[in-house]
């Protein structure tokens, strides 16, 4: 019931708007169109009885390699109390979803269909934050896929990032989908934790990624 | 008598010929390791032995001496000072980088820029490139551990994990808000408050001169963010709003540079709330500007920042900060000069007025 006005710059309504990121990610990116959060104009929350929070906000939307901007509306629904549950997104982010990169996908489709050996990489990026310009399509892929966890995991107690892609491993597949085994780590700010998930994700030009299995994996020793 | 000049001449100039070749540049735009780092403030000191000195005020966990550059012109009065701190947090490598990039910047500056020269003459620049040593050692150690965060002093009593969150251990409502008592937390504040030793070089130095300290900024990564005290919720520093004004014109500084967007505001209303910051115990020792800086970037690739994002992160950070040096410096100094003056013209209205009753 209560509907308040919140402040744009503060940190609720910035983790609300950070899972609309998600939610395009995961279902409008590609290998070539990455979505970031721009600005966040105005954001208006309001409790929704027996469902949870709901957040109403103007935002603008960055996609990372053309740098064409949008200003979109968005929907965030937090559950809350008996509901569980990720969050329910709806965006009205139309312009960016046109940017079309499918003879790019094409073509990276192509090279990765047809090569005998199966593509493996680490580190992306590595410790000094360099990506190889033909392994960034992967990184990229990561981010996507990533973006399912997030959008998954994510509440109003936390405001997560992808930190890095540990290993890429391709595995062969008898239909036309590419097939990755990820490891990624997400960096959860609020926690400051590095969380590493393990997914496993088909790819192709025209069903863009598909997410078989994921899951949550212990803490690197080395991070303890 | 000219073929001997012009002999010793060639010569001269042979023998620098000879020592510029073997020098080589600094890279200021690459991630550097623990021992360059070392021997480059070695080199600084060598460099600018006028104005730089190199003061060990600490040591690490394991025994590394925690040094510090200070920078200004020896004018054998006691000082007022500035405070810089880099790489608390062992995995904000663009932290470092920051911190050897502005003291190129001003041991530059100060030679061609009258009011560099003069904040030089009236301020000590007290920088320490790396704070948690230890903790940024570790993460070039390989790919698994680039991402740690804390120092790397063991965990209490059967704890088998390591490190305590330095950015959580000061004295500054310790073990309050945004912290974890689990010493495998990565926010695990530690035993009790300044259990650690960096945290202890920190507030044992600062502390025995803190009323010299104007301003004392702290430098982290990533969120493009400018933090003012306090962390916990409940306290509202006496200076806020102009904390937040300073704070807000640093960030306009820091957008005309490149575009970047830098927030302005307590831990709580922008990030979350927090206790044992370093930031929060100076302004409680009663240094009035004090910020937590976040670099780039927003989470792309946060703390793996890419080593092209190096000289563009460090120059907006520096606009930044010369823009809170700058105010510190004003209100302390400019404002003395200004009522010097007003005093003088006080004084030649005075004797004026005198004259013409006179005449």
């Amino acid at each position: 019931m209560t509907n308040e006005e919140l402040n744009p710059i503060h940190y609720p309504a910035q983790r609300a708007a950070k899972v609309v990121l998600h939610y395009l990610n995961s279902r409008c990116g590609s290998p070539y169109k990455l979505f970031e959060l721009q600005t966040v104009y105005r954001v208006n929350a309001e409790d929704v009885a027996d469902s949870g929070r709901k957040y109403r906000m103007e935002i603008s939307v960055k996609e990372m390699f053309g740098n064409t901007v949008e200003k979109c509306s968005a929907e965030v629904l937090f559950p809350r109390g008996e509901q569980q549950g990720s969050p329910k997104v709806q965006t009205s982010c139309e312009e960016l979803l046109k940017i079309n990169t499918k003879s790019q996908e094409e073509a990276l489709y192509q090279q990765y269909k047809t090569r005998h050996s199966l593509l493996s990489a680490q580190n992306l990026p590595d410790s000094y934050g360099h990506i190889e310009p033909d392994m960034t399509p992967f990184w990229c892929l990561g981010a996507l896929a990533s973006s399912f966890v997030m959008l998954a995991e994510s509440t109003e107690e936390t405001l997560y990032n992808m930190a890095q892609v540990t290993n890429i491993t391709q595995l062969a597949t008898e239909d036309d989908r590419l097939k990755f085994d990820y490891h990624i780590l997400l960096h959860d700010v609020v926690s400051q934790e590095i969380i590493p998930w393990n997914l496993l994700i088909t790819w192709s030009p025209p069903e863009g990624v598909k997410v078989l299995q994921m899951k949550q994996l212990p803490p690197h020793q080395k991070l303890l | 008598m000219l073929n001997f000049v012009g002999l010793s001449l060639v010569v001269l100039i042979s023998a620098v010929g000879v020592a510029t070749i073997e020098r080589v540049e600094y890279d200021y735009y690459k991630y550097h390791p623990m021992p360059e780092i070392t021997n480059w403030m070695d080199q600084i000191q060598r460099d600018y032995p006028d104005v730089v000195s190199i003061i060990n005020y600490g040591q690490t966990y394991e025994k590394r001496n925690i040094n510090l550059l200070k920078i200004g012109l020896n004018t054998g009065a006691k000082k007022k000072a500035i405070w810089m701190d880099c790489g608390i947090h062992a995995r904000e490598w663009i932290a470092p980088a920051f911190c050897q990039y502005f003291v190129r910047q001003i041991l530059q500056a100060y030679k061609t820029d009258p009011k560099m020269e003069e904040m030089m003459k009236n301020l000590d620049f007290y920088v320490t490139p790396v704070l948690n040593i230890d903790g940024y050692i570790y993460t070039w150690k390989d790919n698994s551990t680039r991402l740690w965060r804390k120092n790397r002093s063991p965990g209490p009593g059967n704890c088998t994990c390591y490190g305590t969150d330095l950015n959580r251990n000061f004295d500054a409502n310790w073990g309050t808000v945004g912290i974890s008592f689990n010493c495998c937390s990565i926010i695990y504040c530690g035993s009790k408050p300044t259990s650690e030793l960096e945290a202890q070089a920190v507030t044992d130095f600062v502390g025995s001169r803190k009323d010299d300290f104007l301003c004392f900024l702290t430098i982290h990564s990533y969120g493009q963010l400018l933090l003012v005290p306090y962390g916990h919720p409940n306290f509202t520093a006496s200076n806020y709003n102009e904390l937040m004004e300073v704070g807000l014109a640093a960030a306009e500084a820091i957008k005309k540079v490149h575009g970047m967007n830098y927030t302005v505001g307590t831990s709580p209303d922008v990030l979350y709330p927090n206790s044992g910051s370093s930031r929060d115990w100076a302004r409680m020792q009663g240094i009035p500007l004090t910020y937590t800086f976040e670099l780039r970037d927003k989470g792309q690739y946060g703390f793996e920042l890419p080593e092209e994002q190096i000289q563009p992160a460090c120059e907006e950070a520096y606009s930044g900060a010369l823009h809170i040096i700058t105010y510190a410096h004003d209100k302390t100094f400019n404002g003395a000069v200004a009522t010097a003056a007003a005093t003088l013209w006080t004084v030649v209205l005075a004797v004026g007025v005198t004259s013409t009753t006179l005449m």
